[in-house]
């Protein structure tokens, strides 16, 4: 069930970005160079998609927990050191040169145009890349990517805790 | 203003809202693509599967989207291979090293109003211009 779920949200993302625009590089790059043929339209896409995850969010957080997972894993840092802010401009640069974004370039990769398949090469390598480099030579760690037990194991633990009640009834 | 299209714009993004919304009420995940496909490379144990997951919907919906409009996925940027090439790995570098993207710290990251993540959008954003300047109008549009 939850895989089909992942799986959907995937699917509408994909939907999302595809009727906003967001695959059309020439429409991105029309909304980020606002002294030329201004396009605005992609403001409407953050402000459409802010909104309506601000309140799914809200209504998410104020359960104890997610439905298939033991807990939220929500980003802890609240600073921005100078490796997020570089990190930040090669990001804006790299986007402001074709128009792609990560999930644009994975949605419009399987169209057969080879534009879009060899951006998402490239980013897949410099994503890579840059994770063996900061591994082995920088003392920052990497994005986190766990925060607590995955989410398939989510069914495991609660059946390990259901076990527990059971031998422990005051 | 050229090709305003506020409707299918926020109805796309309302969509993407809504995708990015119901992931976290359900498996406590914030959709932010880089995130979730770079943490596959990163094979980490108890983390691939539901990322793989999710890639293959965005994959599929790219399937689907091509099959019934293909109009919104058809373009041909006025770009070098090695134009492409360059963006990629900038972008794949600069989302790890930013901890985020457009769907990471732009909608999820403000969604939560996270100053970080505002920040974080206000500097790419900026760059993103100032770049878009640069090739449309120092160098002719073309890369």
């Amino acid at each position: 069930m939850i895989n089909l779920i992942i799986f959907s949200c995937g699917l509408l993302f994909a939907f999302g970005l595809a009727l906003s625009g967001m695959t059309q590089p020439s429409k991105v790059v029309n909304f980020l160079d606002f002294t030329g043929k201004w396009d605005p339209s992609l403001m409407f896409v953050m402000g459409g998609a802010v909104f309506v995850y601000y309140i799914g969010q809200r209504i998410s957080l104020s359960r104890d927990k997610p439905t298939y997972a033991v807990n939220f894993q929500l980003p802890t840092a609240t600073e921005i050191d100078l490796p997020m802010a570089i990190g930040n401009v090669i990001f804006g640069i790299g986007w402001g040169l074709v128009g792609f974004c990560p999930g644009p370039a994975l949605v419009s990769s399987v169209s057969g145009n080879p534009q879009p398949v060899m951006f998402l090469v490239a980013m897949s390598f410099g994503m890579y890349a840059y994770g063996a480099v900061a591994e082995h030579f920088l003392t920052r760690p990497l994005p986190q990517v766990d925060g607590g037990a995955g989410i398939h194991e989510h069914a495991m633990l609660e059946a390990l805790e259901a076990e527990d009640k059971k031998h422990h009834l005051p | 203003m050229e090709n305003f299209t506020p409707i299918e714009s926020l109805s796309g993004g309302v969509l993407i809202g809504l995708a990015s919304a119901i992931l976290l009420f359900f498996t406590g995940r914030i959709a932010g693509i880089s995130g979730i496909f770079g943490g596959i490379l990163q094979a980490k144990h108890g983390e691939t599967q539901w990322r793989v997951v999710f890639v293959a919907g965005l994959l599929v919906g790219g399937l689907l989207v091509n099959f019934f409009r293909p109009d919104m996925l058809q373009f041909q940027m006025d770009r070098t291979n090695f134009g492409i090439i360059a963006a990629g790995l900038l972008v794949g570098i600069g989302a790890r090293m930013g901890n985020g993207c457009t769907s990471g710290h732009g909608v999820c990251g403000i969604g939560r109003l996270a100053p970080r993540s505002m920040m974080a959008v206000v500097i790419f954003m900026t760059a993103a211009a100032a770049t878009a300047y640069v090739v449309n109008h120092l160098l002719g549009g073309h890369l």
